[in-house]
């Protein structure tokens, strides 16, 4: 088995052998759930596409803020403990470890967002769900939590702390998650950066409307690259501290 | 097996070592003797490829770190200060995740998990979570985790830190039993440790090496042949004027008298101990204990870093 795969199923294991992988869980389904009973279930007469679309809107908002708990241990807690010598003192590249983390913060995230799908079956059972709708909505989460991970990673191999990888990451995340409130005050070429940058508003209402879009999924994609090798850089560069 | 040349590390203005030169034979159990922040740490992140080095060139079976850190990982079994140790996962289990990220091949993981745990004496602990082990046992499994993948060369950087005296006495035969199939550096502020466990020493002060060799060597060369320390029942002045007629004993000092009980420390060689018990005895004074005097490594050891600060 390649290094990556070692890490990213030592990691993945970690989530379920420690308490924190259960409360995230947990919460995620939990908040989930209460949103959509009260601002969804409790708006009145709605088609099915639309209750659909709005779970989506909902899951958007935890998905992005599991993903900011959930990668926030990854590197910074290897640091803390001191554990992280383990992988660099191993016949290991800094990128092995980088996706090795990343793979199993994704899996895990996956696999809570996944449980989810306890609403739309609800949905199905009330009204009608296309499912091409549920693929789409479904790939938009898992881009975003994608791209929202690859932050968290790289929030975590800069930080000495979990908190402070938490707080990186969420600044981070914040930022480009509000970047099209700075494109209304801004001029072009600025006005169209700001848009282009921004984590919901340009790229995922197609997703919640049932529609995949190669532009939007080209810009989780590279969120997360981008992430990922800004992590692989100072896991490289923390060598020489 | 291990070439380092010129090796310094610099934390921004810090020197944290200078112009290290040493080598290591294989099969050699060494010493890195030093006090806290004297820069052992540094040199030993360095060796076993986690740190880079400012300047200098370190190879390990002729590979270079720097142009092959993977090659040379693959020989090097690394226990760092805080051993790394996941408290989520058994010992098994961990060791077999140490052993596949080294190399080893799944099918034969188990093997080398059972033989490193059967030479660190952990294999009662094999499924126990590592969270729920005590001190000495974590120490243990962290000497596991280094030597899981079989490197030639192991690195342990204070493995008897924090351990209590039983502890201390079972890391130690550990250690020994390695000797020979590893060769083996570790490092430690705590000397008895050093002089009992190590062919060699390396003596760092300040980022700097001011001593290397055994401990013997490094008593004869600053103590003028090393002492021998007396206890005679006995007045201390006659005790001296016995002693004194013995060929090869130098200058003679009181440490402790009273009660009719005299220590005495003696400039000479320790190969001379027969003789001084002779002469006392011939002369009718009776000798309560003989010993190694004060060439001990911690007279070694702060007249060594005394010195070059006072050079300084």
């Amino acid at each position: 088995m390649s290094a990556t795969l070692l890490i990213a199923r030592r990691e993945l294991g970690a989530y379920f052998r420690s308490m924190t992988g259960y409360v995230i869980a947990g919460l995620v389904l939990l908040i989930d759930g209460l949103l959509f009973n009260a601002f969804v279930l409790s708006a009145g007469e709605m088609y099915s596409a639309d209750v659909l679309a709005n779970f989506f809107y909902i899951s958007f908002g935890t998905t992005v803020i599991a993903s900011v708990f959930i990668s926030m241990r990854l590197l910074a807690e290897e640091r803390q403990t001191g554990t992280l010598v383990l992988l660099t003192s191993s016949p290991v590249h800094d990128w092995e470890i980088v996706i090795g983390k990343y793979l199993s913060a994704v899996v895990f995230l996956a696999i809570v967002t996944l449980a989810t799908v306890y609403i739309p079956a609800l949905i199905l059972v009330n009204g009608k769900v296309s499912f091409g709708h549920l693929v789409a909505g479904y790939l938009g989460l898992l881009l975003t939590g994608s791209a929202t991970v690859a932050i968290g990673v790289f929030g975590s191999a800069l930080a000495r702390t979990q908190v402070l990888a938490a707080i990186i990451s969420g600044v981070i995340t914040v930022s480009i998650l509000i970047a099209h409130l700075l494109s209304r005050v801004a001029d072009r070429p600025l006005k169209d950066l700001f848009m282009a940058l921004a984590l919901y508003a340009r790229h995922f209402p197609p997703f919640q409307s049932g529609q995949i879009h190669l532009r939007d999924v080209v810009y989780y994609v590279a969120v997360t690259y981008v992430a990922l090798f800004a992590a692989v850089r100072v896991m490289e560069s923390r060598r020489w501290k | 097996m291990i070439e380092v040349k010129g090796l310094t590390k610099y934390y921004g203005e810090l020197a944290a070592i200078h112009d290290l030169d040493f080598a290591i034979d294989r099969g050699e159990v060494i010493g890195f003797l030093g006090l806290n922040g004297a820069g052992k740490t540094t040199a030993l992140k360095i060796l076993g490829c986690v740190l880079l080095p400012t300047a200098g060139a370190v190879t390990v079976d002729g590979i270079d770190i720097a142009s092959d850190p993977h090659a040379v990982r693959r020989r090097i079994g690394f226990l760092p200060d805080t051993p790394p140790l996941y408290n989520d996962m058994t010992v098994g289990r961990y060791l077999r995740f140490a052993a596949e990220l080294r190399g080893v091949s799944s099918s034969e993981a188990d093997k080398a998990v059972t033989e490193a745990e059967e030479k660190t004496a952990t294999r009662e602990v094999h499924d126990k979570p590592i969270f729920s082990l005590s001190h000495g046992y974590r120490q243990r499994v962290g000497v596991a985790q280094a030597l899981v993948h079989k490197p030639k060369l192991l690195i342990l950087d204070e493995p008897t830190s924090g351990l209590d005296p039983v502890q201390i006495v079972e890391m130690r035969e550990t250690i020994r039993a390695l000797r020979g199939e590893h060769t083996v550096l570790l490092s430690s502020h705590i000397l008895s440790e050093i002089s009992q466990t190590c062919d060699r020493l390396l003596v760092i002060q300040r980022g700097e090496i001011v001593a290397q060799g055994s401990e013997q060597d490094l008593a004869t060369r600053l103590g003028g042949g090393g002492t021998i320390e007396v206890e005679v029942a006995a007045p201390a002045a006659r005790a001296i004027e016995v002693v004194r007629t013995v060929t090869g004993i130098g200058a003679c000092s009181v440490m402790r008298e009273g009660e009719g009980v005299a220590r005495l420390e003696l400039q000479g060689s320790p190969d001379l101990r027969p003789k001084v018990v002779r002469a006392l005895v011939q002369n009718g004074i009776d000798v309560l204990r003989v010993d190694r005097g004060a060439a001990r490594l911690e007279s070694i050891f702060l007249k060594l870093t005394k010195d070059k600060e006072q050079l300084q």
